[in-house]
Formats: C-alpha cells, structure tokens, sequence
C-alpha cells in the first residue's frame, strides 16, 4: 500500500463543545488504485481527505496514523510536510471558482507549484505549464496562462485545477468531490480526464464524492462512510452487487440503477433513507446508522459493530448475513 | 460654502478695521471688495472668475488666492502622504500580526493600543507627542516647517505620527479583519495543498486579495485625514493650508475660503480617482 491511514481521529473544539467528524477512519490505497470515499453530507468524507493532508486548521485536532510510503505524515514536520504536499500528494477541490486564487493568473498558479518543487528554470517552467494545460485539454495555453479564474468558464476551471494539481506529477491524487459542482456534461469530462491522466502518470487517485453513480463509474474500490466512521470497504463490484452493511444497502436503494452499469433490477423502485443525518456532537455507543436501519437489532443502538476483515472486504453491521 | 461663510456673523471688512472705523470708510472698503453686492450676484461673479482660473486676492494678505494657496499646499500634502506611509507601515505588518494571532495576547494587546489611539484626540496625542518627543527627549523640532526637503520631511515626522495614529487604527482593524476572512478562504487551502512556503502564502495569495477590500478605506480617509490636519498644522505650527483654512475663516477671507474649499474638493476627488486606480491594478476583475 502507498497510503495506509489507520484509526484516524479528527475532533473540532467549536464554539458550542466538541464535533467528533472523523472518528476512526482506516483507509488503504494502493499504488495506481482508484479509492472512491463516499458518503452523504457531513458523513466526515472531506474531512478525512484534509485531515491525511494536513490542511485542517488550528481548531481541528487530528490523531491516529497515516502512512505514506513508509513516512508517518502527521508528526512530519511543515517544512517537509510542504515538500509532499503539491509535490507527492496532488490535491483538487470541489469549487475551482473558490480554490483558485481570483487576483493571481492561472500562469502564477501553475508556476509557484514549479518553483516549489522543481528546479527548472523560468523557461522550463513556463514549457512544462504550457504542457500541463494541453495535457488538461485547454487550447491555447499561451493565451490562457494570463488570463484570472474569472475568465474560465466553470469546466476549463476545473481543468486549469488538475493541471496545478498534477504540476509535480504526484502520485497520489485527492480529488475532493472534483466533479460536485459541474453540470453533468462536464462531470463526465472531467472524470474521464482524470481516469485518463492516471493511467497517463501511474498515479493512485483518491476521490471523496457522494454520487454513487461516479464511484461505480470510476473506481477500483470503494469505502463508504457514515458519520465519520467507514461502514464497509470492497472493491466497486463486490459492494455494490451484495452490500455488507445496511446503510450501503440503503444508499444503493435511493439510486438510480443504470447508474451503477450493474446487472440491477431497472425497474425497482427508489427507497429514500428515512430520517437526517446524525449530529456529531453527541456520538451514540452504538452503530450511529441505527436510528435510521430498517433492519436493526437490539444491540445495534448500544454496541458499535467492529469492522470485520474478510478477504479484501471490511463491513461494520450486524446484519451483514441478513441483508 | 459660498452662502454659508456669508451668513456667518462679523465680515472682513469689520475684522480689518476693527470697530472704531467710521461708516465712510466701511462703505468704501466694502464697496471695494464688492461686498456691497447682493450674494446671489457675488456667487456669479466668483463663478465667472473661478472658471477662468481667477480667484481674485486675499482680503487679509492682499496677494492673490493662488499663489497663496500654491505657498501652503506643499505643507498640507506632505503632510497627509508622511502621515499615510506612517500609517500603512505601522497597520499593515500589525494586522498581519493580529489576525495570525488572533484572540490571543499579541491580538488584544495591538488592539487595545489601536482603540485608544482611535479614541483620544488629535489635538491631545499631538500635544502628548510634542511634549515627550520634542520638548523633553529634543529628537524634533517644536514646530515650523523648515527649508530643504529634508528638514521638512523630520519638521512633519511628529505632526504627521499624530495624524497617522487614528488612520493607522481604522486601517489596522479594517485589514486585520479582511486577513481574517481571507484566511478562511478556500483558496487558501488549496494554495496549501500546493506545498507552496507560508510565507508567499500569506504575501502573494492573502495580503493581495486583504488589500483590495481596504484599498477604497483609504481613499475615503484622505477626506479626513486633510480634516485632521487643520488641527495637527495649528499644534505644530505647520504653514500648510489647513492653518490657514483657519485662519481665513477668522478673518473672513472669502476669496481664501471659497478657493481651498474648492482645492480641497478637487483634492479629495483626485485622492478617489488614485483609489479606484490602484484598486484596478489590484484586482483583474475590476474594470478592463
């Protein structure tokens, strides 16, 4: 594995107590493999994304392991921390209009990534942006390299972020929820540039999203998380064709099947999830899905299932056999 | 301006002859003057003349308005432009501070010094500076403006901190909370995840786009920063045109007092102008 996160905790001291969002998070990817994290809003997803590279602020406190080829990254220093980040760990956001700098050129954005960690000359470097957005399939880079995030249209953003992302040539790429705030055209645009980009680079590709439809789409495995805690972890074919854990289930049935490319009943119906998501101040001793189960069992509510290894798959439900 | 500077009691013609002069030569010197007008064809008169350059003299130094105003202008700008380069280099490397550290001791203590720099009078933090810099430690002088550029520049380094001490506290608090905000931005985050040093981080992504949100702050303080000064000129005995702005308006000087009204405007203006323009340079969504 080239990433291995283990027991990851992450606690924020707000204003009104504590908020336990990422609350033991074990996670694996390997060299090249295409993780998708999903999860509903809230469930903790883009949290842990942060929390592994170590952009959470001051008030967030961060505990467990996470370990890149054989680096423990949360007791590295800043100054090394920096030369991963951008550098080994390629990092894209959801909204390109509020990640990119709105006063800097696209030009500068790509070349502080260079200048940080390269050492080609100004000539190289401007050479290796230009070829950095046409890999990205933006036409005329010369012209573009000068032109501010205002002046993209919301897909060549989008682009101009992975061409910054992969500036370094990472080998892991976090994409967080990369394709969440394009229209659906360009969603599949950007996904198959990414796929493509990371069988171009032998990258891995780490991608938190909350569309099912994307992760069947895209990934070799999958992870999915609830209330900061991973429920089950199998490749994409295996999860989706007999989930493990109830709240797997449940998502699967609130989606529509062709989406999945699956051999899925097309005319089922879809089964909203009944109730909200749970508050994460006040974590329940039990599996926190168990409010909203439809096949819950007594000790659901005051036990909290373990996450079980079998094979390569992981699930945390008591109802793993029944479901 | 023009009607109101009339309607003031006392006129200069009673103000330069004191009160033991006989009507004949009242009559006379205010026909002279051609106060003797009514004010609507008076306002006419010096529209006439203002549009082509003609401002006519003063009633109290008998020169002409211009070339008065031109004398004590250099003063006044001088003045204002140390005082806002004082301000910037005191408020920008201090916000910093306490937005880094926000809430904490460093915070409090900047802020707490700002806010009784805000609160105190010009006049007082002036005569405060004037006696322990000037008078006890003998680093400035006590007043005046000196002759070569460079004596002016340390006669107006005192008036100038004076007049610099409030601006620096708006400019502090407007900037330390633009930081703040900045900071929380996603494209900060994301300028992180880049690897890039915190220090560009803070200079090129964060201070660039802080600066735009308080650029037009200080444009619209030059207004009260040439307001400040007519007190900071009178502490410090600066011959600058905030003096005398005072003084005419004692000695009802009309001519005096409707031309620097004006000037003052046109100043003002231009100080709006330069703001929209430095602003353009600073943020490529504005304008083009």
């Amino acid at each position: 594995m080239s990433l291995t996160v283990r027991d990851l905790r992450v606690v924020f001291h707000t204003g009104r107590g504590l908020v336990w969002a990422v609350d033991g998070v074990d996670l694996d990817v390997g060299p090249g493999e295409v993780v998708g994290l999903v999860g509903e809003s809230g469930s903790g997803k883009s949290v842990t994304l942060r929390a592994i590279a170590r952009l959470l602020h001051s008030h967030a406190d961060t505990t467990g392991q996470v370990r890149w080829r054989g680096q423990e990254l949360l007791t590295l220093s800043e100054p090394a921390m920096e030369q991963i980040r951008g550098g080994q760990i390629g990092m894209v956001f959801q909204e390109p209009m509020a990640a990119l700098n709105p006063v800097l050129s696209i030009g500068l954005q790509i070349d502080e990534v260079l200048v940080a960690h390269t050492d080609l000359d100004a000539k190289a470097r401007r050479r290796r942006a230009l070829e950095l957005l046409d890999q990205v399939g933006i036409a005329a880079g010369a012209a573009r390299l000068g032109q501010f995030a205002h002046e993209f249209s919301g897909g060549m953003r989008q682009r101009a972020m992975i061409a910054i992302a992969l500036a370094a040539n990472p080998q892991l790429l976090l994409a967080d929820e990369p394709t969440t705030a394009l229209d659906v055209t360009i969603q599949d645009q950007i996904l198959r540039l990414l796929l493509r980009l990371k069988d171009e680079l032998g990258m891995a590709l780490l991608l938190v999203t909350h569309d099912l439809g994307v992760v069947a789409e895209t990934c070799d495995r999958v992870a999915v998380m609830y209330a900061g805690r991973i429920c089950e972890t199998g490749t994409v074919r295996d999860v989706f064709r007999k989930p493990h854990h109830a709240y797997t289930q449940a998502l699967l049935r609130a989606m529509p099947s062709e989406n999945t490319g699956e051999d899925f009943d097309e005319h089922a119906r879809l089964v909203p999830i009944p109730g909200m998501a749970p508050r994460l101040d006040a974590p329940s001793p039990g599996c926190a899905f168990t409010p909203r189960c439809t096949v819950t069992e007594p000790r659901c509510g005051v036990e909290r299932p373990v996450l079980l290894v079998e094979g390569d798959r992981t699930s945390a439900c008591y109802a793993r056999d029944r479901l | 301006m023009f009607v109101l500077a009339r309607l003031l009691p006392g006129d200069p013609v009673s103000a330069m002859l004191g009160d033991r002069a006989t009507d004949a030569t009242v009559d006379r010197l205010t026909a002279q003057l051609g106060l003797d007008q009514s004010i609507p064809v008076q306002l006419l008169q010096f529209l006439g003349g203002a549009v082509q350059g003609r401002f006519g003299d003063s009633i109290a130094y008998h020169i002409p308005v211009t070339q008065l105003i031109a004398d004590r202008l250099p003063a006044t700008l001088t003045l204002t432009g140390l005082s806002m380069v004082i301000a910037l280099v005191l408020a920008v490397p201090l916000a910093f501070v306490a937005a880094l550290q926000a809430d904490r001791w460093p915070d409090l203590i900047i802020r707490g010094v700002f806010q009784v720099g805000l609160s105190t009078p010009i006049f007082y933090v002036g005569l405060l500076l004037l006696t322990v810099f000037a008078a006890w430690l003998g680093l400035f002088p006590v007043g005046g403006y000196g002759d070569t550029v460079l004596e002016h520049l340390w006669h107006l380094f005192l008036p100038a901190l004076t007049l610099a001490f409030s601006f620096a506290a708006v400019l502090m608090r407007s900037l330390r909370g633009a930081i703040l905000s900045v900071l929380n931005a996603e494209f900060v985050d994301f300028a992180r995840a880049k690897g890039i040093r915190q220090r560009l981080i803070l200079f090129r992504h964060v201070l660039r786009n802080a600066l735009i949100a308080t650029v037009s702050l200080i444009g619209l303080n030059v207004g009260s920063l040439l307001g400040g000064a007519v007190i900071t000129e009178s502490v410090f005995a600066v011959p600058g045109v905030g003096r005398l702005m005072v003084d005419s308006i004692f000695a009802r000087d009309y001519p005096v007092i409707q031309a620097l009204t004006l000037a003052l405007a046109v100043l003002v203006s231009l100080a709006f102008l330069l703001t929209d323009i430095v602003q353009m340079a600073l943020d490529p969504r504005v304008g083009r």
